[in-house]
């Protein structure tokens, strides 16, 4: 064990705004990545719903004829 | 389901047509992820609680355990990236440039995040956030390869034409990586040597060794996981019309 107190791991020797800056850092970018993959892919999801409900509008008009 | 494993026969290219492709990659994207947050844990934990304090850096050489890994994705991201945009232009396979293209975007966030991690390491242990060294040189230009080839591509309307064009920026810039990779040996500049060699046992301590190679994993998972990901996305946009992303829409299989 390296810390004797939560203090102690907090202040990683002095290096706190370096160490932890460097985590939260990494953290973030993974927090971002993961939020903008879902967004891109619930707006691809809503293009193919779009051009579904397109397709179904143009069947339809094609049966009432 | 039923309708589509029945239209698709295996081969050579089965994995490399959308249809098959899309539901395989979904699942894999899960575990990938699962996989990255576990060795992501372990390998934390060994970093902070078993690996023991540098005698010369004191407690600031924890950052290596994500610096070195994300540096090496940077780099083998590039790789791979360049593989897959490779194959797309030699087999004119779809779902290989969109690999490609996939993978452009985390290679990204890898080289930003080496950079950074870098340079908070730096100034406490050099006594500078940056310096125009060798490696550091480098692995900058290696972020405006990848920036270079995502705007490239965002660039071009029609997407095989961009794929063919990203390719070869791809492909051209593919030279760096053993720039990066070689320039502590071959510039004797700041940045020091690496502990971690193929070709020499590595001269750092088992547990620290361990730490950061469990995290290195853990950003192979993320990364593949990442990847996988956003090329179901992409695989979307440029499908958007085509009967299997209906079939599946239908389905309620997009997910």
């Amino acid at each position: 064990m390296n810390w004797g107190s939560a203090a102690d791991f907090w202040a990683m020797g002095g290096y706190g705004f370096y160490v932890w800056g460097s985590y939260g850092t990494v953290l973030a970018a993974a927090a971002i990545e993961i939020v903008l993959l879902r967004v891109r892919r619930r707006r691809a999801i809503s293009e193919v719903i779009g051009s579904n409900l397109e397709m179904g509008k143009s069947t339809q008009t094609l049966g009432d004829r | 389901m039923s309708t589509l494993s029945v239209r698709a026969r295996p081969g050579l290219f089965w994995f490399s047509s959308p249809q098959t492709f899309f539901p395989l990659a979904g699942r894999l994207t899960s575990w990938f992820f699962v996989i990255a947050a576990v060795l992501a844990a372990l390998g934390l934990y060994v970093g902070f609680f078993v690996a023991p304090t540098d005698a010369t850096q004191g407690e600031s050489y924890r950052i290596i355990f994500i610096h070195v890994p994300a540096a090496w994705m940077s780099m083998f991201l590039y790789l791979i990236m360049a593989l897959w945009a490779a194959l797309g232009l030699i087999l004119n396979t779809r779902v290989s440039s969109m690999m490609a293209s996939a993978i452009a975007p985390t290679g990204a966030l890898m080289t930003v995040l080496a950079l950074i991690t870098g340079s908070l390491w730096g100034r406490p242990t050099w006594g500078t956030y940056w310096v125009w060294d060798a490696r550091l040189t480098s692995e900058l230009v290696l972020l405006f390869l990848y920036l270079g080839f995502l705007a490239l591509q965002a660039a071009i309307d029609d997407p095989r034409r961009a794929d063919k064009a990203g390719a070869v920026l791809a492909l051209v810039g593919v030279v760096n990586i053993p720039i990066i990779y070689f320039s502590v040996q071959w510039w004797n500049t700041l940045h020091q040597g690496s502990s971690v060699s193929l070709t020499r046992s590595p001269s750092m301590a088992a547990t620290m060794l361990l730490g950061m190679l469990l995290m290195a994993l853990a950003f192979w998972s993320y990364s593949i996981g990442a990847a996988l990901h956003r090329v179901r996305s992409i695989l979307l946009e440029r499908e958007k019309r085509s009967e299997w992303a209906r079939e599946l829409r239908a389905a309620e299989r997009l997910n």
